[in-house]
């Protein structure tokens, strides 16, 4: 009798990330006013810079994009009952694959490209999570160990392949030379310009739509088909799987793969919708912002969007604060982000209690 | 205890200094007056009244969910009652903590044991009464004090053998021991005899008695009216959070009992005709289980499985049972023997669950919560576990979801799971409803052999009944089903053919007519039977 308290299901996935939010900003504005900043002068700042123009919309969608992709591979994961934590790794493999498509294709018209840098950033991505999994399902070694390991291995192999191989000629840093015209993503603003919408031009492009559709396919998989069904049997209870004749260590590795290939998608925005060539450290932790991503969404494609939308602007307002506030520097910006991690997703526990409590008196009758 | 024993003077004098009447020899040894609970929406208890005699053996009894457990952990002090008070020896007390409980001389037996399984017997006893901060001198006293103890009681136990080393009978004992150490004046057992043998449950009850003589009062927790009827002096009946009745024991009956926990008549023997067996469905030959650590679980057991009968397998929990089922199921790998069904060898083909199934080989699991269902999932998602690829549930690609849906409607209606709504949580129903879910399960999915473990466990009354019924039809089918069951009222119930498992073995077979709860004891206990072969 002693079990957690039990919200309603549209609380839990409404009330209780709100309250977890406020108690973020309310400790995020203690901490601007500690540094010596109006709180309020911040806010404002920060929600003009995530939300206030064309301009700053796109770039939060442009960031979310990102995170869309990292927390849809960790929540995958996840409901298989694994923990991936190398999302940061299979995302910087599979941005390796697809931009080597879109090096080697460089004459290709777009819509052959596209297919093949989808395809080659899934696989390298799968590739990469292929190993972790594998060890996890035959050999028993925990996939957390391993995925962070994977995670410097992939971090020194691109660094080493930047810096010796795939360099431009005659350049300083480590990076590649552009993709062609016919391999990069489209804007989002080029896009809307077609049907006579007019926008902003931003780093907003064409692997947005794509990460959306990208939800909705994990959607479909996991909650709808029979191979989802087992994933999900697997990561709830794994003996009641072993019962029904599904086996956990297929189920491991292929929820693995799917997951490295969810990140390894990450290359289809980061290189080929806004920097157009390879460069080093491209993934820029936002194989780490998807745990949290996908632990805020409950690990289910709509919360992961919404999530994905929430640190979209929190990486994009906290860059405008960090520009307008002197005081406030980039590091500011990262201790509250933490805060939002700590309090929507480490503690949301603590809001669970008191709100069913809430709840629970008033709504007696139903 | 005599009541010759008359008011004690010094409750004479200082009755106008306290307002509450200090220890009182003739007071009960408990009241509980008032006692409400809730935990949320559940009623957990109802302004629950409950008298214990000092000297006295009493019986508490209901079904699962009937309140039994909060009543006892609140007195122990693990939940605080929303009302009422606890008086011991007619003084009133706050309990607050298992530790407040000790101090007010309660102690508990818990079903499954609070012992350092490293720890020798006598350390498990002493710990956390160690008596400062030098242990040895600790020790010392508690050996000569146990050895007092022991002698009082019957209650011999070797002090200085590591807990593990010990049968479960007499880690029972550690437990009581270390109550009475720490000066249990009441004791609570909560469902005792889960893991032992008839015998070794009446050598508990007739130390039971041994406490009773010495004017220790007992309360016994259990759901099996057996026990209540062979040790208890009086017995409180519960049902949903309330007392229904307390009755002397002698002046009851099982059936009187079982008729007040559930609210209405029960059957409790099986109704069946005498089985006609067919051919052998299943045939199970020097099968071998090894567990993880390669030690053998399940050592040369053979049996045929026919058509049309049920064979019961008895046994205490833990003699190999579970890894029968595991290995017979597909989940377990055996390491040498055959298992023969429908002319396929399944060990040496390597059969998983599914392809099992696909043989009409049914299981429901011994421990549905662990194995057999997924908790957070809705009944119809259960509904359709093991079975999920079969082509009536898919459509190209997608699950068909109203297939799902109606399908689960239909196993809900034949097996009267309640509430019968598809697509709540699993984990909402009751323990009865989501054995009978998983019952429909693999009942519907017209299995030629099916597999039981603990039909009943964590089942009321009520649905015993139904679920034995639903057993019996199957035979009558034509079925062959194997039975594991700790509860041996229901191996001789439902069971035509029983066999004995002891330590991995099959120790004796047995015909239900030639079965008796003494042979079948003795049998578990390890004894051979002469009925082997």
């Amino acid at each position: 009798m002693s079990a957690p308290a039990k919200l309603p299901r549209w609380a839990d996935y409404t009330l209780l990330p709100v309250a977890g939010l406020l108690a973020a900003l309310l400790f995020s504005g203690l901490v601007v006013k500690l540094v010596g900043e109006s709180p309020w002068a911040a806010l404002r700042l920060f929600a003009a810079g995530a939300f206030g123009s064309q301009e700053s919309i796109g770039y939060t969608l442009y960031y979310a994009t990102s995170y869309v992709f990292t927390g849809l591979a960790v929540a995958v994961a996840y409901q298989a009952g694994l923990f991936n934590i190398g999302a940061e790794g299979q995302a910087y493999i599979g941005g390796l694959g697809s931009g080597l498509v879109c090096l080697g294709l460089g004459g290709w018209p777009f819509y052959v490209v596209l297919p093949l840098a989808v395809a080659a950033g899934a696989v390298f991505g799968a590739a990469w999570a292929f190993v972790p999994g594998w060890l996890q399902a035959k050999r028993g070694s925990h996939v957390v160990i391993t995925t962070i390991m994977f995670n410097f291995v992939a971090a020194a192999a691109m660094t080493y392949l930047l810096v010796n191989v795939l360099i431009e000629p005659g350049q300083q840093s480590p990076e590649t030379r552009e993709f062609a015209a016919g391999a990069t993503m489209p804007a989002m603003s080029a896009l809307l310009a077609k049907v006579g919408i007019v926008f902003a031009d931003t780093p907003l492009n064409l692997a947005f739509v794509l990460a959306l559709a990208a939800a909705a396919g994990v959607w479909v998989f996991v909650w709808r088909t029979r191979w989802g069904f087992a994933l999900r049997v697997a990561g709830g209870n794994p003996a009641a799987a072993v019962y029904a004749g599904i086996r956990p260590s297929r189920v491991t590795i292929g929820a693995m793969l799917l997951s490295g290939a969810l990140a390894g998608c990450l290359g289809l925005n980061e290189l080929m919708g806004a920097q157009h060539r390879i460069l080093i450290d491209f993934p820029g932790g936002a194989g780490f912002v998807g745990i949290a991503v996908a632990l805020m969404g409950r690990n289910h494609p709509l919360g992961i969007v919404l999530a994905a939308v929430l640190f979209g602007a929190l990486t994009q307002g906290g860059s405008q604060l960090s520009f307008d506030m002197p005081k406030i520097n980039r590091d500011m910006v990262v201790v509250i982000q933490g805060l939002v991690i700590l309090f929507c997703g480490a503690l949301d526990g603590a809001f669970r209690a008191p709100l069913a409590r809430l709840l629970g008196r008033k709504g007696g009758g139903g | 205890m005599d009541s010759v024993v008359g008011p004690c003077p010094l409750c004479v004098h200082s009755r106008s200094f306290v307002a509450e009447p200090p220890d009182h020899p003739s007071a009960p040894a408990l009241e509980l007056r008032g006692i409400d609970k809730r935990f949320g929406a559940v009623h957990a208890n109802r302004a629950v009244a409950l008298t214990v005699a000092a000297g006295s053996i009493h019986g508490l009894i209901g079904e699962n969910g009937a309140g039994k457990s909060t009543l006892m952990n609140i007195v122990y002090g693990f939940h605080r009652p929303d009302a009422g008070e606890i008086r011991v020896r007619g003084r009133r007390v706050e309990i607050h903590s298992p530790q407040d409980a000790i101090r007010a001389g309660i102690g508990m037996v818990h079903q499954h044991f609070m012992l350092v399984e490293n720890f020798t017997v006598l350390e498990n006893i002493v710990l956390g009464v160690e008596g400062g901060r030098r242990l040895r001198a600790g020790l010392a006293r508690a050996r000569t004090e146990l050895a007092a103890l022991a002698r009082d009681y019957g209650l011999e136990v070797p002090l200085d053998t590591v807990v593990s080393e010990l049968p479960v009978g007499l880690q029972q004992r550690v437990e009581i021991l270390k109550a009475l150490h720490r000066g249990a004046e009441i004791l609570i057992l909560d469902e005792p005899t889960a893991v032992l043998t008839p015998q070794e449950a009446d050598a508990l009850f007739a130390m039971l008695g041994r406490l009773r003589a010495q004017g220790k009062s007992v309360i016994l927790v259990t759901h099996k009216l057996r026990e209540i009827m062979a040790a208890t002096d009086r017995v409180t009946v519960m049902r949903q959070g309330a007392v229904v009745g307390e009755v002397a024991t002698r002046a009851s009956s099982p059936r009187e009992l079982a008729g007040m926990m559930v609210g209405r008549a029960v059957l409790l023997e099986v109704d069946k005709a005498p089985a006609a067996p067919g051919a052998p469905l299943l045939d199970v030959r020097r099968l071998e289980v090894r567990d993880r650590f390669g030690v053998a679980r399940v050592k040369d057991v053979s049996f045929a499985l026919r058509a049309g009968e049920i064979v019961g397998v008895a046994g205490v929990a833990g003699n190999g049972q579970s890894e029968l089922l595991e290995a017979l199921a597909g989940i377990r790998a055996p390491s040498a023997g055959e298992i023969r069904l429908g002319g396929r060898d399944l060990v040496r083909e390597r059969l998983g669950p599914r392809e099992r199934r696909a043989l009409g080989l049914a299981h429901v699991p011994e421990d549905r919560l662990r194995m057999g269902v997924v908790a957070a999932f809705s009944a119809e998602a259960n509904a359709i576990l093991g079975y999920h690829d079969r082509a009536c549930y898919n459509r190209g690609v997608l699950m068909d979801r109203a297939a799902i849906a109606e399908d689960c409607g239909r196993k809900m209606a034949a097996f009267d799971v309640r509430p019968p709504d598809p697509r709540l949580r699993l984990g909402s129903f009751s323990g009865g409803n989501q054995q009978k879910l998983v019952l429909a399960r693999e009942i519907d999915a017209d299995p030629s052999v099916l597999l039981v473990g603990q039909p009943t466990r964590g089942v009321d009354i009520g649905a015993i009944e139904f679920i034995h019924r639903k057993l019996v039809a199957l035979r009558d089918a034509g079925k062959a089903l194997l039975v594991v069951s700790v509860e041996l009222d229901e191996i001789l119930g439902l069971a035509d053919r029983i066999l004995v498992m002891h330590a991995g073995e099959i120790v004796g077979e047995l015909a239900r007519a030639d079965a008796t709860e003494k042979t079948l004891g003795l049998m578990m206990a390890g004894v051979k039977g002469e009925g082997h072969a």
